[in-house]
């Protein structure tokens, strides 16, 4: 969508909402992260792709607060924000789902959406009920627009796996983030709703909205993203519009296998557990 | 709708037989059971709005009890207050528990879950310990005895009876102002996935402090009833082991983390405990009962009585709106109210 980005140009729009420098993570004697450095654009859709185990998640989970970087440092809108935890970290603006859904089993799909909007509620009194009627219809038209609408009042531990994923992508929209993190948005959803999907995040992205997706369905990355970068390893091997990207033969080698047609089925390194 | 009415109804009646009771029931000795099952539908009820709430399970909520009772045995006893003056005593003994619980939860839930509840009891045998040590303040061993009181015979335990209904009443209240409330689903969200919840700008250290805060002032008024009505404490029945045990086991078996569960584990237990503690030679027998309650609940009723009967009566109701052909049930649940039909009766 943004036009800014020269088919050469390797880096995003001049002050990035989101980046990361040089990040660094092992467990144990797993170097999950050495050196990732991304840029997310204000206002873009950025796709971060890479092989099983290559430190996508990982890389996630120090952007949001939810592991500690050994060395590197993540920046949001030029301010700092390496290791804050992760209450902090969404305040300041980013929002993410995860590759593991996580929902509130034991409260029902509305009271999840409601939870996850209760940020946005500025009431001094802490026994105000949660929701007003303009935050309850909102999250009611995104229940419904992913299509579970007709559970809202079911426990969330009755969905499905699918099911839980559109609640969790529901629930991270009524959050409302500056940017939002999804990990494997497309995993286990049907076509016909990624396409749907895929929709919304451009209709959210023409509002404005900011996004960073991990995504091993590779037409939904190609289609979606202003701008690719792909980990290999737990560093960045390649950056750059899809097409660009596409034709890398760094990233062919790495990633996509034999073929840029062949639209890179699991390329496992063997060590891909996944981190929550 | 209609269920919301009988709902009412049944908190109406509940009270109007509270407020009732010893007017009908005037035998001291039945009185003085429904004021102990008072102290605990009121404890039980602080301690689920915390740790049936949140998930974290106290076993120290009997620190606040023996603050309250000592608290309001020292100041009794140190200002000469006789007669009713010592019920004026109690708010001052909730207002000590609160500023207890500062410390302690900002100690204690420093860790999850499951170390949160051995911290939990080491602060409890540090403060019975002090009780025990402390003597110039609690008297030591030997405890502290309340004054006589000069109440009328016949009606004498009708003060303490109304004293411990107005803090039950009000300790319910507050469960359920907290359960329908933004802070009620904050903790449920922590129960639930506490850093999924962080990751939503839930303030969780807050959201678990306050509650650990509110529900300790209810715990430290009975606290304090309970030591002038009893008219001893010593640091072996104010910092009762047990007492955790006995509260957390009716929340279990009336359902944990529901409004109604607490009470009515309360008003199961509470009597039992009463009639057992009676027959002299089963004291001790009681505690073993005690113990096989707690499994029996966890093995057969993990869920709680509440809980389980909501979700056969929430079937039973499904099963005849199907009867009558209509999807009304499911289009109202989306209609926003979000009625959550398998905790309705909660
Ligand atoms: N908590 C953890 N403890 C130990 N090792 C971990 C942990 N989290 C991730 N790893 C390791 O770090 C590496 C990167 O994992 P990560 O989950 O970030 O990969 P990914 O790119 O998200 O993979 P996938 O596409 O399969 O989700 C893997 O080798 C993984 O085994
Ligand atoms: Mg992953």
């Amino acid at each position: 969508m943004t036009m800014t980005e020269a088919a050469t140009a390797p880096s995003a729009s001049p002050a990035p909402l989101l980046r990361t420098e040089s990040v660094s993570k092992a467990f144990g004697g797993v170097q999950a992260l050495s050196g990732a450095s991304i840029e997310v654009g204000r206002g873009t859709i950025a796709g971060l792709i890479g092989p099983n185990g290559s430190g996508k998640t990982t890389l996630f989970n120090i952007i949001t607060g939810y592991a500690r970087a050994d060395s590197g440092q993540v920046y949001l809108d030029g301010r700092r924000i390496t290791n804050l935890p992760p209450e902090r970290v969404f305040s300041l603006g980013i929002g993410r789902t995860f590759q593991l859904t996580r929902i509130f089993p034991t409260m029902t799909v509305f009271e999840n959406m409601l939870i996850a909007g209760q940020h946005k509620e500025r009431s001094w009194n802490p026994l105000a009920r949660a929701g007003g009627a303009a935050s309850r219809r909102h999250a009611m038209e995104l229940l419904d627009f992913v299509g579970i609408a007709r559970h809202a009042g079911a426990l969330a531990q009755t969905l499905s796996y699918g099911q839980r994923k559109l609640l969790e992508l529901a629930y991270v929209l009524v959050a409302d983030p500056e940017i939002v993190l999804l990990d494997e948005p497309a995993g286990g959803v049907n076509p016909s709703l990624i396409n749907t999907i895929a929709g919304k995040i451009r209709e959210l992205n023409a509002a404005g909205k900011t996004f960073l997706i991990v995504e091993h369905n590779m037409d939904f990355v190609m289609g979606l993203c202003d701008r690719v970068m792909v980990l290999d390893y737990g560093s960045v091997i390649a950056a750059g519009p899809p097409a660009q990207v596409r034709a890398d033969p760094r990233v062919l080698d790495a990633y996509l296998g034999t073929g840029e047609d062949d639209d890179a089925q699991d390329g496992d390194r063997g060590a891909g557990h996944e981190g929550a | 709708m209609i269920a919301s009415g009988l709902r009412f109804g049944g908190v109406a009646a509940l009270l109007a037989l509270g407020i009732v009771f010893p007017l009908v029931f005037t035998n001291p000795a039945v009185t003085s059971d429904a004021i102990y099952t008072l102290i605990f539908v009121a404890a039980a009820s602080a301690w689920n709005t915390f740790s049936g709430y949140s998930g974290y399970i106290s076993l120290g909520h009997a620190v606040f009890f023996g603050s309250g009772a000592y608290l309001t045995g020292i100041a009794t006893l140190d200002w000469g207050l006789t007669g009713s003056q010592v019920f004026l005593l109690l708010p001052l003994a909730g207002l000590v528990g609160a500023i207890i619980a500062v410390p302690f939860g900002l100690i204690a839930l420093r860790v999850r879950r499951h170390t949160f509840v051995v911290i939990t009891i080491a602060i409890f045998f540090i403060f019975q310990l002090m009780a025990y040590n402390l003597q110039s303040l609690t008297g030591g061993t030997s405890g502290l005895l309340a004054p006589t009181v000069n109440f009328a015979a016949a009606t004498y335990n009708n003060p303490f009876y109304y004293a411990a209904l107005v803090i039950a009443v009000a300790a319910v209240a507050v469960s359920w102002l907290i359960r329908r409330s933004r802070f009620g689903l904050q903790l449920r969200a922590i129960r639930d996935d506490e850093d999924r919840a962080r990751g939503l700008g839930v303030r969780t250290m807050r959201v678990k402090l306050g509650a650990f805060v509110i529900s300790a002032v209810p715990v430290a008024m009975v606290g304090g009833l309970s030591w002038y009505f009893t008219g001893l404490i010593d640091p072996s029945s104010g910092f009762d082991p047990l007492f955790d045990v006995a509260v957390a086991l009716m929340a279990f078996l009336g359902g944990l983390g529901t409004v109604a569960g607490p009470v009515l584990g309360a008003l199961i237990i509470e009597p039992a405990q009463q009639y057992f503690q009676g027959q002299v030679s089963a004291g001790y027998l009681f505690l073993m009962l005690y113990g096989a309650l707690f499994l029996v609940v966890i093995l057969v009723l993990p869920r709680g009585v509440i809980p389980t009967a909501a979700e056969q009566i929430g079937k039973w109701r499904d099963k005849r709106r199907e009867g009558d052909g209509g999807l009304a049930g499911h289009r109202l649940a989306a209609a926003g109210a979000a009625p959550d039909r398998a905790k309705e009766l909660a």
